[in-house]
């Protein structure tokens, strides 16, 4: 035992490359229950970011500011009667729900929350990705045929077609990063492995997102919008299109089936902002990795994530102060004294030498993570929904040809740098 | 070129949803609030449990002219008058109410009764927190109606107190 754990410290790849069987698995575990966790809270979050972009102040009730909402809404899920329509095709009803969430979860396997904080590194790893996140579609037409219902078979139709038009420029615009990263001097070959991907825009010195200005930014942008469509989010959401669909493919569902639709829904959304993470923005390095090298910034940007913590944990006890001095909110009160004793005991172990180099690649990816998180709930806040015509018109007519566009750009400007500046001169 | 307009346009759109963000909520935290109303903000003229008003001596509004009890639509006032007498002296004027009861659970909040006090007896208040397990609860009589007494009649009061408990005869009014 103490041997294995002495090995994983050791350790410079992977559990899946090192071959452990019980590390992997350990991760796996882990994964699967802290991005629960992240959806339940990020449930949370976005009642609270959407109550305030609405001027409203969302849940208050359920422990301080709402907290505890997430648990209550959960526990409602999961004693709430379970039914299935009478004349509904039972074993398609049932699986359905399962591939939606099955499909979510297994993309984590090659999400790279740091270089050795992944299951695996596959050298097909973004292939895998877009493979299996494209699953999920099945479970939602599966669902929203299965239903024997009209508004559901609606919006998987909607669901699919959606896809369909979407997967490709997403594709494109996909394939357009993993372009740039054969652009490597020296190496000559680009690769397909996430951790590679990452590794490649250290090498090159750069984010893909700011690689050959402004290509790199333009596929971003083509995939930003493909993602959001592709995890029928605001203001893409027609296949569950609350105003015209009543609640789209997962009307019949609920209960435990419906909980895991959503569960799916979140867990697919911060997969498809992790591969965005991955592929543009640099993964799990931390800002500015040439700009301010050295020891001296090495160490100041590890005890980041430690201080960020020892915030959050100070601001939790100012408003645990800050509570109203009622016998009903002692225990309240209490509760969230204890979270931000918790927050500061996580953030005091983060900033032990040794424990700071590990964790500040987890915390850096999660923290990009975060902030796509933030901009879905701010989307679902600004915009209405598109009309269908309009969606497939965009789909088609506006991000396709521009990830065509841009992948021919920068395969031809990869070939020879000059052509680049003499673009730019000429523009 | 309309690509930038439209980025503008966008720009300027999650911008406004941005700063609504930070906004103060119009929302109040009503039964978590600070204070006695428990977060609740009213209008002046909010229409709520009624209130018997006094005059500046004491002395009741109400004459029981039966006013109020005709102009309501829902018939939900009941009053039984009584005459005022030297020894016993409630309102200003002839009558008095003896019982004056208002049944919450036909009341419509309209305001009629109000309009039609010809001595601003009757007046809405901000009360709201009606609801109760038992309908028969929802009978107010006179006693929750009337405004308390007023501050230096309160204060007269506490003299007074202080001289009874000196000796002196008390003050029946």
């Amino acid at each position: 035992m103490l041997n294995q754990l002495t090995q994983y410290l050791q350790s410079t790849v992977t559990p899946g490359q090192a071959g452990s069987m019980l590390w992997a698995t350990i991760y796996i575990l882990v994964i699967f229950a802290g991005i629960s966790l992240c959806v339940v809270f990020i449930n949370w979050g976005e009642r609270k970011a959407l109550a305030h972009f609405q001027i409203r102040l969302g849940p208050m009730r359920v422990g301080p500011h709402g907290l505890l909402q997430p648990i209550a809404d959960a526990l409602k899920l999961l004693l709430k009667e379970d039914t299935i329509p009478a004349n509904a095709d039972k074993v398609v009803f049932w699986v359905a729900p399962f591939i939606v969430t099955t499909a979510a979860f297994v993309v984590y396997l090659v999400v790279p929350f740091g270089p050795q904080h992944a299951v695996t590194d596959m050298n097909i790893g973004i292939l895998f990705m877009l493979g299996v996140s494209s699953l999920g579609v099945l479970g939602i037409i599966t669902a929203g045929w299965a239903s024997n219902s009209h508004y559901p078979l609606l919006g998987s139709l909607r669901s699919s077609a959606q896809m369909v038009s979407y997967e490709v420029a997403m594709g494109l615009a996909v394939i357009s990063a993993i372009l740039m990263t054969s652009f490597t001097p020296g190496s000559g070959s680009g690769t397909l492995s996430m951790i590679g991907i990452v590794e490649a825009q250290k090498a090159q010195g750069v984010w893909f997102l700011f690689k050959f200005f402004p290509l790199g930014l333009v596929a971003f942008v083509v995939f930003a919008i493909a993602m959001i469509a592709e995890t029928n989010r605001a203001p893409f959401d027609l296949p569950e299109a609350e105003s015209e669909l009543v609640a789209g493919f997962h009307t019949e569902y609920s209960g435990f089936r419906w909980s895991l639709f959503m569960l799916g829904e979140y867990a697919a959304m911060i997969a498809v902002s992790s591969i965005a993470v991955t592929l543009w923005l640099g993964g799990w390095m931390r800002p500015f990795p040439n700009l301010l090298s050295g020891t001296n910034w090495d160490t100041i940007f590890s005890l980041v994530p430690g201080a960020f913590f020892l915030f959050l944990s100070a601001v939790t006890l100012y408003s645990t102060a800050r509570m109203p001095k009622k016998l009903t909110f002692r225990i309240q009160t209490v509760g969230l004294g204890a979270f931000g004793l918790l927050l500061g005991a996580v953030g005091l172990v983060m900033l032990v030498p040794g424990v700071r180099e590990r964790v500040q690649d987890i915390f850096w990816f999660m923290l990009k993570v975060a902030v796509f998180m933030y901009l879905y709930i701010w989307y679902r806040a600004t915009w209405p929904r598109y009309r269908f015509d309009q969606l497939m018109r965009v789909g088609w007519k506006v991000l396709l040809p521009l990830s065509l566009g841009v992948l021919i750009v920068t395969g031809v400007v990869g070939l020879s740098p000059e052509l680049m500046t003499w673009l730019k001169g000429v523009l | 070129m309309p690509i930038l307009k439209n980025i503008a346009a966008i720009a300027k759109g999650m911008s406004i949803t941005l700063k609504e963000m930070f906004a103060p909520t119009v929302v109040e935290n009503y039964p978590d609030g600070p204070g006695p109303l428990k977060g609740a903000k009213f209008q002046e003229r909010f229409r709520g449990v009624h209130v018997l008003q006094r005059d500046e001596n004491g002395l009741e509004k109400c004459v029981a002219c039966f006013l109020c009890a005709a102009a309501c639509p829902s018939n939900c006032i009941y009053i039984e008058a009584a005459e005022n007498t030297a020894e016993n002296r409630i309102s200003g004027a002839e009558r008095y109410a003896k019982v004056y009861n208002i049944d919450y659970n036909r009341c419509i909040f309209c305001g009629y009764c109000v309009e039609a006090c010809p001595t601003d007896a009757i007046t809405h208040g901000h009360g709201f927190e009606l609801a109760t397990f038992n309908a028969s609860n929802l009978v107010y009589r006179k006693e929750q109606l009337l405004a308390p007494m007023p501050a230096h009649l309160g204060a007269n009061a506490v003299f007074n107190k202080a001289e009874i408990d000196k000796g002196m005869p008390a003050l029946t009014s």
